[in-house]
């Protein structure tokens, strides 16, 4: 179905048209022509909502590296229809609700070709069936997440909150990338759907655990589970639209889709359980916790997106269990978590849309969204007033909102989990209802705060920067739609449930699927059940804890601001920029000897380790030839002359010295028979040493060195052990002759060139190749000098690096 | 200012010069048969254009040899690179040397090869270089 491919394609080449569209039309709003992707992709995919229920899967696929197996493939089925409906249906309401929330004097053609570009990157992700592709696609959301935080980029915290966010969702992402790498290893096969079948066989393969660990890592990372939760409250720095559609109804849900997509591969294994389920209610537990304390109601949705995230994340968590058992009645029960996990996912996406949207509004209208200077716009914005009661009460598990059934059955499910005698939770499993119970009643307080701080209490005129008015009605369309999904939900669960959360179940239970139904009736009303005494008691514990919350929110001074995650996180921020600069400066010195002395250790090290440990020393004398009395004496004179330029006082002595060095190689030259080389020696001997002594005419007096006796030493001992090393290496190689000279080819120079020069011919003939490019490095060191004396930058020329 | 009167200098270079000259000229020549060649006849060449300088002063050399040795680099290394590129034009891979014996009306019968030609680019070279190099350092103030 080529449908779906292009759905993906779709919103990046309406990102391409985007700028065009907006230079040309200056006049009209472009989030409407930005509407009419998401609304008409919306209407496109809810075509297939009938197929995918009677189990319909469709798969297609458009080649893009054959030869290494990756291919765009895309996999609609239940889970990820789904998550396409979200992404698509709040896609379009965010954007009407832009429409009216950025004036036009905003860059606005950067805003909406960042948003498509995340619309398309997040469809990719939940459609991709191949691993790698769903890897590229969920880099571009962090990209794309990255650029919309940043919008206001001349805004300090809206930079580092989008630093923050980039770094952390990136580390994760390339953790999954080296899970994705371990699984395609383990599995043979880059496809989500092979991998899901054949994984059975290879649970006891080494690298599956280490890849269960880095593809949870990514999700947790991505879905701001604890504890990576902290780069969320600080992407609140985006504009609402921008938070309302990434950090609560979609990008955060990539790790959930993760969760949920991996499950029928990791699901059922002990480790997936206790770490899905147990980081999930950790983050439920503490996201609700520290929303309390917060006093800017931005980021006290950004908590309880935290909070509510740990929550769905928990469900699968304590869903995945069921895949322990084989098909039964009894594992049946067991799934019904991840039943109540997809319909919470859907749930929340809609009220904390709406409740981003009214926060939204209220900072648009009143000019803050400081909980200490709001209160009493009931009467000024009654409306507003209306979604955010339905949301926040919807948050906090209340009839007639949807997040009550949901609510309802994360207890059911944690009930049922802590019976469970597997996974060793017949020890630790009473624990889950219990922090799963303090978590919702931490999620009532919050909830009540959104409302009533807001809303009720006194109107205080004077600390508001605008003259407080009703919303415009553009703005209000977006949330009464999402409000209008929540009260709806809840009084028509079952077609949510049949035509969206049944398809999805099959997906993450393909072998219980194919056995049984793992349908769920959701009823309103389930009789006098533990949960319902379990939210009883939170409404009851909640409301108390809210009326004197002033009393025990001296809690929160117990946790030092410097004991925080984020405390952490810019001390290890600090730390590695320190110590990296640290260890940088103290071997990058900026003086050559230095780097000479990391040089020449290397050599003795590798060259000297290698000659030592392979026991490549060899010393065979057999084969030489016997010195004679002129080689000695040339050889005494050198050694002479070389020792004496290090003791050298004057420059002049040095240059000479090296001068006889050079002259004694050229009597070397003629006592072993090579008089082109001798010719030749003697030659450039002398012209190097009058351009020595040209040089050095006009340099300085040679100053002593006064070098401590440390360095004198370090440099002693670094020169012999080259020196030793060269010569072993020299004698080894001498010594150790494998095969025969080639030069008995050359000997035969009359015949093939004509010349009886062996080594002019081979200069000139046979090796013609290597003397022309060796002229061509006469002619780069001429025109080297050249250039170097004749062209002068002045000293008044400004050096552009320093600027 | 005190001129120095290098009157001996003079004459002896005038007659030396030419002898490196010749002399080198015969290493050019003499290289593909027995030791010399392109290279150390290019030194010497420079070395007797060098002496030259010494003894009379960069103008009068300049008067006397109105070469501008900075451009005998290129010429020597095209002379060297279309030696290999002439190759082609026989069908063999680049930088195929090739010999054969010609008679000359004066001479007789010599030799003559490719490689000889070659040797003249990189003669060619060498001088434009070391000249340049020497007269560039000298010449700075």
């Amino acid at each position: 179905m080529l449908t779906v491919n292009i759905a993906i394609i779709i919103p990046f080449l309406a990102a391409i048209f985007i700028p065009f569209i907006n230079k040309k039309y200056p006049n009209i709003h472009i989030g409407w022509f930005a509407l009419f992707v998401p609304a008409t992709l919306f209407v496109t995919l809810a075509r297939y909502i009938p197929t995918i229920a009677g189990g319909k899967t469709y798969v297609y696929t458009i080649n893009w590296i054959p030869s290494y197996g990756i291919n765009f493939t895309t996999y609609l089925d239940g889970l990820s229809m789904i998550f396409a409906l979200l992404i698509t249906g709040i896609g379009s309401l965010v954007v009407i609700y832009s429409i009216y929330y950025l004036s036009s004097k905003e860059s606005l053609s950067h805003f909406y070709v960042y948003l498509l570009l995340f619309m398309g990157a997040m469809l990719g992700v939940v459609f991709s069936d191949n691993i790698m592709v769903l890897y590229v696609f969920w880099e571009l959301t962090s990209i794309s997440s990255f650029l919309l935080i940043a919008f206001w980029y001349h805004r300090k915290k809206s930079r580092q909150g989008a630093k923050k966010s980039l770094l952390i969702t990136i580390s994760g992402g390339f953790g999954m990338l080296i899970g994705f790498i371990m699984l395609s290893g383990i599995a043979d096969t880059l496809s989500i759907r092979e991998i899901v079948l054949t994984i059975g066989d290879n649970t006891d393969h080494p690298l599956f655990l280490p890849a269960m660990l880095l593809i949870l890592l990514g999700a947790f990372t991505k879905s701001a589970q604890f504890p990576f939760h902290i780069w969320l409250p600080d992407a609140m720095e985006a504009p609402t639209p921008v938070s309302a559609y990434l950090h609560s109804a979609t990008m955060v849900k990539a790790g959930i889709y993760l969760v949920a997509r991996f499950t029928p591969v990791f699901g059922g294994e002990q480790t997936w359980f206790w770490l899905v389920s147990g980081v999930g209610l950790l983050t439920l537990f503490w996201g609700s916790f520290n929303a309390i304390r917060q006093t800017d109601l931005k980021a006290l949705l950004a908590y309880s997106t935290v909070s509510q995230l740990g929550m769905i994340m928990s469900m699968f968590g304590m869903g995945s269990a069921a895949l322990h058992f084989g098909y039964s009645t009894e594992s049946v029960v067991y799934t019904q978590a991840t039943f109540a996990a997809l319909f919470h996912l859907i749930n929340h996406s809609t009220f904390k849309g709406a409740l981003f949207m009214v926060v939204g509004i209220v900072d648009h209208e009143v000019g803050t969204r400081d909980l200490r200077r709001l209160g009493g716009l009931i009467t000024i914005m009654p409306a507003t007033f209306t979604i955010a009661l339905i949301g926040s009460f919807s948050m906090a598990g209340l009839p007639p909102f949807n997040g009550f059934l949901s609510k309802e059955m994360f207890f059911t499910a944690a009930l049922n989990i802590s019976q469970l005698d597997i996974f060793a939770l017949d020890t630790w499993g009473t624990l889950l209802p219990v922090i799963a119970w303090i978590g919702s009643v931490f999620t009532f307080v919050y909830s009540m705060i959104i409302v009533f701080q807001t809303f009720f209490g006194p109107y205080q005129k004077e600390k508001l920067d605008l003259p407080a008015h009703g919303a415009s009605r553009g703005m209000l369309v977006s949330p009464i739609i999402l409000a209008v999904f929540v009260v709806g939900i809840f009084f028509f669960p079952n077609l949510v449930g049949k035509y969206l959360i049944n398809p999805a179940m099959t997906t993450i239970f393909p072998r219980l699927a194919v056995e049984g139904d793992l349908g769920q009736t959701i009823t309103i009303w389930h009789g006098f059940q533990p949960e319902l005494y379990m939210t009883i008691g939170v409404i009851a514990v909640g409301t108390f804890l809210y009326i004197f919350r002033n009393y025990w929110k001296g809690i929160y001074s117990l946790f030092p601001e410097k004991w925080t995650f984020n405390e952490l996180y810019y001390f290890s921020l600090t730390q590695l920029e320190d110590g990296s600069a640290a260890v940088t400066k103290s071997y990058m010195t900026g003086f050559l000897r230095d780097y000479l002395l990391y040089i020449y250790l290397f050599f003795i090290v590798a060259i000297g380790g290698i000659l030592f440990y392979t026991g490549a020393f060899s010393f065979d004398l057999t084969g030489d030839e016997p010195v004679t009395m002129f080689e000695w004496s040339i050889i005494i004179v050198m050694i002479i002359a070389g020792i004496t330029i290090l003791f050298a006082k004057s420059r002049l002595t040095a240059v000479l010295l090296n001068g006889v060095l050079g002259y004694s190689i050229a009597v070397l030259f003629v006592i072993f028979r090579a008089p082109d080389l001798a010719l030749t020696q003697i030659i450039v001997e002398t012209v190097t040493t009058v351009l020595f002594l040209v040089c050095y005419y006009y340099m300085p007096e040679w100053k002593k060195e006064n070098k401590p006796t440390r360095t004198k030493r370090i440099n002693l001992i670094i020169s012999i052990a080259v020196g030793i090393v060269f010569v072993l290496v020299a004698l080894s190689v001498q010594s150790g002759k494998l095969f025969e000279s080639i030069s008995g080819y050359f000997e035969n120079a009359y015949e093939l060139a004509g010349g009886k020069n062996i080594v002019n011919a081979i200069l000139g003939d046979f090796r013609a190749f290597d003397t022309m490019l060796e002229v061509v490095v006469l002619l780069i060191a001429g025109i080297g000098v050249y250039t170097l004396i004749k062209l002068k930058a002045g000293k008044e020329d400004e050096n552009i690096e320093d600027q | 200012m005190y001129k120095t009167n290098d009157l001996i200098l003079r004459t002896t270079t005038s007659l030396i010069a030419f002898i490196l000259l010749g002399f080198a000229i015969y290493l050019l020549l003499a290289g593909h048969n027995s030791p010399g060649g392109g290279f150390v006849g290019g030194l010497m060449t420079s070395g007797a254009v060098l002496l030259m300088y010494m003894s009379y002063g960069i103008e009068a050399v300049n008067k006397m040899l109105p070469i501008n040795f900075v451009t005998l680099i290129p010429i020597g290394l095209a002379i060297a690179v279309a030696t290999g590129a002439g190759s082609f034009l026989f069908d063999v891979p680049f930088m195929s040397q090739t010999f054969g014996y010609f008679t000359v009306p004066i001479f007789g019968e010599i030799e003559l090869a490719t490689a000889m030609l070659f040797d003249l680019g990189v003669y060619f070279t060498v001088v434009g270089v070391m000249i340049t190099i020497i007269l560039t350092i000298g010449n700075d103030q």
